[in-house]
């Protein structure tokens, strides 16, 4: 190991690990994060998985940050190289002076030996072998003993990982111990073979404060059981299928009486029957919702636009994945903006929510359904693999007891009473929202026909070009109403001449790299966006900003389109900066857009005058 | 064009159920299909049934496809909620509605191409999920809507009006029905109310999921003397039981005749249907032996008409997954919303 120490860093790093897939590396690397996160240090993982069950590649990554830089970060501080197969890619993705630990039971290739980096061998594959005797148990307990490893050189605190593992087997006691002596060993070989511990270490931190650790997809599924959710229909598609899992998982514990269930859970034979079901239960006055991704809000485009059309609640999560179509199924994107924005032929536009964090997909978990029901339409929740499968830090969820839900204008059969001529698409407010029953409220009162066809205000229906024309209007109407009342964008301005929008899991990096920005000198407002459609504050945001950029995850800068498309906006104005190559958007890569974009005399400028 | 709603006056001399209703009270807007469709005279049917019924009109909730048989639910049962959605998709709007409210009657109305192309997948599973409704296809063997295509029902060898043959197997909707575990399965003619209104009774009492298949002649695309879905054809081959009381212009034709017959209805065109009414003594409570019987009698070039199985013990989804009895729609927050309390303790297990 290396003698030139240089100053120690304490919890600020990049570890990844590359294994196999199946083979049973997920819980050990699971352990290492949530050991991290139990003492107290701000973690973010990555999971980079193949779509297979077993035998390909799969990485692990955790970020490691005091300063809560929580988004990808290029170049690995410490490779654990648990998969000969990767072993080429994973060295090179090592940052020079950086650490690659392998199992040295075979040498490592000469070819793969670089010289600025430090290279670890452990005799992995040697160690167990005289403690387990069943193969598969040797290679599940390697990783273990990797585990005791890391616990050395990074100075992990011991008693929380041994608490985590007699958490994790409690139940199936007679694991604890094995687990516990593989610890061990990987941890006494490092102390006495490695020397010390490595130059960037953990040690407690009150980093984390009150925050959780939980992923998106779960938070999702929890926040529609809050949000009054009592259908779920769904098929199942990576990385979406965790947020129907979650819904029944907990809906079992909290949506229970007695042994019967106040909910209904159906994994549907597609996309189409999922779709039809949430409608056909929202019509009928349930809270209902499914979860997709991308392949599934193609099919169910023509669904989705008889629910705009008709005026029916809908709630649909998109966790969006690399397309196009089945592109990369298990790595991130946000590339279904506009094809969610536009689902569906014919003069169709729905209402997006765009969460951020974990907290967020709980809050949209039951914001969604209100908006649903306020507004008689399909709202879409786009969040993305990123966010949906990987546990990341968030503010813990809330609830407020004194919230009620909004079911909108819905009649009850007394109202119904007073009501002379029940007209289901009538305009009495001017703003856009007609009044909705449901079936069996009322003996002789408030029945319409719903339809995909044209009809008058009275839902009969009609081929007139004046009352067809009314009616679209109409809907415009409503559009504009959706516009005030989804959530705002989250604005941060001081006035200067650049603003940089972005909108979910891009949110994650931006800290880090508006701060290396600002090193440079290169001051950026920012918007994050969370709705669409926009309301007025977008757009106020990008005509007070000289230059903006645009941030996202998709090729085709797609959210930049609908923001020139929306809002007339001169194109020339909105600089995109777009990655889409199936990892998430890291902070270099952010920073590195925007320096690229200005010349040392444009920066001069920049900073010259702000006003 | 619009509709006018029937004016609701009532006839003295109409009989009333026990809700002291009439059938009147039961009927929807006026029909905008060809006169002599066999589509209307399947939407007066499940008039009279539900009016016998005494079901209270308000408490059915009617979806449909797309297609001259998905418009139907208009012309019937004025005063429930109905909703005409996507072409095949009936079954999962059905199924939703149904989830959201198990009270509610629900009656779907689909047609031969709703069904048994486009909606194929969704008939499968909405049968196998046992959703507790009332499926009915008005099976014309045509695509009516759009001009008279051939749908997947047609039998290998009949003609289009054009006089084209069918290239392909037909799809029997009541053997699929049969196999995919359905609790009521039963088929028809639309112009034999005798048979047809207490097979729709007996249909919406069912408490799991039943299917009628009414063969329902288009009187504008599929009534000439090479097709099998014709008046006359259904007539002359089918095996069963009714007469009717209602007779549009001129041009409905109907059957009447009795258990174990075969009745062969000729077509204003000349062609000709062989129905065979099932026997008073056959048992409807076997379903591999319903499905033979079905089958035998296509073999000899029959349809088999009447209540092909039952099975009296059915269970329906609400069942299968264990919701409580009161309707979803109905819970209110305290019953839905599990509160902030909990909430903590589940932020807690994620630290
Ligand atoms: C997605 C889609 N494809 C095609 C159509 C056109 N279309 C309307 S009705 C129909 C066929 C209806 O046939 P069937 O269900 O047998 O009803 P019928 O009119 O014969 O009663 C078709 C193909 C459509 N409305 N939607
Ligand atoms: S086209 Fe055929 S199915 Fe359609 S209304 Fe006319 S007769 Fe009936
Ligand atoms: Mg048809």
């Amino acid at each position: 190991m290396s003698s030139d120490t240089p100053q120690v860093r304490y919890n600020d790093c990049v570890i990844r690990f590359a294994n196999v897939n199946g083979s049973g590396s997920a819980s050990a690397n699971g352990m290492f994060a949530k050991a991290l996160f139990r003492m107290g240090i701000p973690v973010a993982t990555r999971n980079i998985f193949p779509s297979n069950i077993q035998g390909l590649p799969t990485w692990f990554e955790v970020r490691v940050s005091d300063a809560n830089y929580l988004g990808r970060r290029e170049g690995v501080d410490l490779m654990v190289a648990m998969n000969a197969e990767t072993y080429t890619e994973d060295v090179a993705s090592v940052v020079p002076g950086g650490y690659l630990l392998y199992d040295s039971s075979k040498p490592l290739a000469a070819h793969l030996k670089r010289d600025d980096i430090h290279e670890i061998g452990v005799p992995l594959a040697q160690l167990v072998l005289p403690e387990f005797s069943d193969p598969k148990q040797r290679s599940l307990f390697k990783n273990i003993v990797y585990l005791g490893v890391l616990s050395a050189l990074l100075e992990i605190d011991f008693d929380t990982i041994t608490g985590m593992v007699s958490a994790q087997y409690k139940g199936k006691d007679h694991l604890i111990q094995p687990n516990i002596n593989a610890l061990e060993l990987g941890r006494g070989y490092a102390q006495t073979y490695l020397g010390g511990p490595l130059p960037f270490r953990v040690r407690f931190s009150d980093g984390v404060g009150d925050r959780i650790m939980v992923d998106g997809n779960t938070a999702a599924g929890l926040g529609a059981i809050y949000g009054g959710a009592s259908v779920c229909a769904w098929y199942p598609i990576t990385p979406s299928t965790s947020v129907a899992e979650a819904f029944e998982k907990y809906a079992n514990q909290l949506r229970m009486d007695g042994d019967q269930r106040k909910f209904a859970i159906i994994q549907a034979e597609d996309e189409l029957s999922a779709i039809g079901i949430v409608i056909g239960a929202a019509w009928n006055g349930a809270r209902s919702f499914t979860a997709t991704s991308g392949p599934g809000v193609s099919l169910m485009g023509e669904f989705l636009g008889l629910a705009y059309f008709a005026e029916i609640p809908a709630v649909l999560w998109d966790i969006q994945r690399a397309g196009p179509s089945t592109g990369m199924p298990t790595r991130t994107q946000q590339s279904d903006v506009l094809s969610a924005a536009y689902a569906s032929h014919g003069d169709t536009k729905h209402v997006v929510l765009f969460p951020a964090t974990p907290k967020e997909c709980f809050e949209f978990g039951a914001t969604s359904l209100d908006l649903a029901d306020r507004l008689q339409t399909p709202i879409l929740v786009l969040s993305d693999l990123e966010l949906g499968m990987n546990d990341n830090l968030s503010e813990p969820f809330e609830w407020d007891d004194s919230r009620r839900y909004d079911r909108g204008k819905v009649l009850t059969a007394e109202q119904l009473d007073e009501v002379e001529r029940f007209g289901r698409y009538v305009d009495l407010d001017g703003d856009g929202i007609g009044t909705r029953t449901y079936p069996g409220t009322h003996p002789d009162k408030g029945a319409f026909f719903t339809r995909g066809t044209s009809r008058d205000e009275y839902a009969v229906y009609t081929e007139s070009p004046e009352e067809y024309h009314a009616n679209m209007q109409r809907l415009e109407r409503k559009w504009e109403t959706a516009a005030k009342i989804v959530p705002k964008p989250e604005i941060t301005n001081h006035g200067r001449k650049v603003g940089a929008i972005f909108y979910g899991t891009t949110a994650l990096p931006m800290q880090e790299a508006l701060d290396q920005l600002a090193e440079q000198g290169i001051e950026v407002d920012t918007m994050r966006l969370r709705a669409f459609p926009f309301s007025e504050e977008v757009f106020s945001f990008i005509e007070e900003h000289e230059e903006v950029f645009v941030i996202e995850q998709n090729r085709d800068s797609q959210m930049r389109s609908l923001l020139v498309n929306e809002g007339e906006i001169d194109p020339a104005k909105l600089v995109p900066v777009t990655y889409y190559a199936g990892l998430s958007i890291s902070a270099d890569f952010i920073r590195d857009s925007i320096a690229d974009h200005y010349s040392a005399t444009k920066r001069a400028q920049l900073t010259e005058v702000t006003r | 064009m619009t509709f006018v709603a029937k004016p609701k006056a009532h006839h003295p001399k109409l009989p009333k159920n026990e809700l002291g209703l009439t059938r009147r009270d039961y009927e929807g807007s006026v029909s905008t299909l060809c006169a002599g469709c066999g589509h209307d005279s399947v939407s007066a049917a499940i008039v009279q049934a539900c009016a016998e019924l005494s079901i209270p009109p308000h408490m059915f909730a009617k979806v449909s496809g797309i297609g001259c048989s998905s418009k139907t639910p208009s012309y019937f049962l004025g005063n429930s909620h109905g909703f005409n959605s996507v072409h095949g998709r009936m079954p999962s709007v059905a199924t939703g509605a149904k989830l959201a409210n198990r009270e509610l009657y629900c009656i779907g109305v689909s047609g031969d191409g709703d069904t048994a192309s486009i909606g194929m997948g969704q008939f499968a599973h909405i049968v196998r999920r046992r959703i507790n409704m009332l499926y009915v296809v008005d099976n014309n063997g045509t695509y009516g809507l759009t001009k008279g295509q051939f749908s997947a029902t047609n039998d290998l060898g009949s003609t289009s009006k054009k006089g084209l043959p069918n290239l392909y197997e037909p799809i029997d909707l009541v053997s699929m029905a049969l196999q995919l575990g359905a609790s009521f399965v039963a088929r028809s003619f639309s112009g034999d109310k005798r048979q047809l209104v207490p097979l729709l009774k007996a249909g919406l009492m069912h408490e799991g999921f039943a299917f009628i298949d009414v063969i329902s002649p288009c009187v504008a695309f599929n009534n000439h003397s090479g097709s099998t879905k014709s008046y006359e054809y259904v007539r002359g081959h089918s095996e069963s039981m009714i007469a009717s009381d209602f007779v549009p212009p001129g041009e409905e034709i109907t059957a009447d005749y009795e258990p174990g017959t075969t009745e062969t209805v000729q077509m204003p065109d000349g062609s000709k249907l062989h129905l065979n009414k099932l026997d008073a003594d056959y048992d409807p409570h076997d379903r591999v032996a319903a499905l033979a019987h079905v089958q035998q009698r296509a073999a000899a070039g029959e349809i088999v008409t009447g209540l092909l199985y039952v099975d009296p013990d059915a269970t329906d989804t609400h069942e299968i997954l264990n919701t409580i009895d009161t309707p979803l729609n109905q819970l209110n927050e305290a019953e839905l919303c599990p509160g902030s309390d909990k909430l903590h303790s589940i932020n807690e297990s994620f630290r």
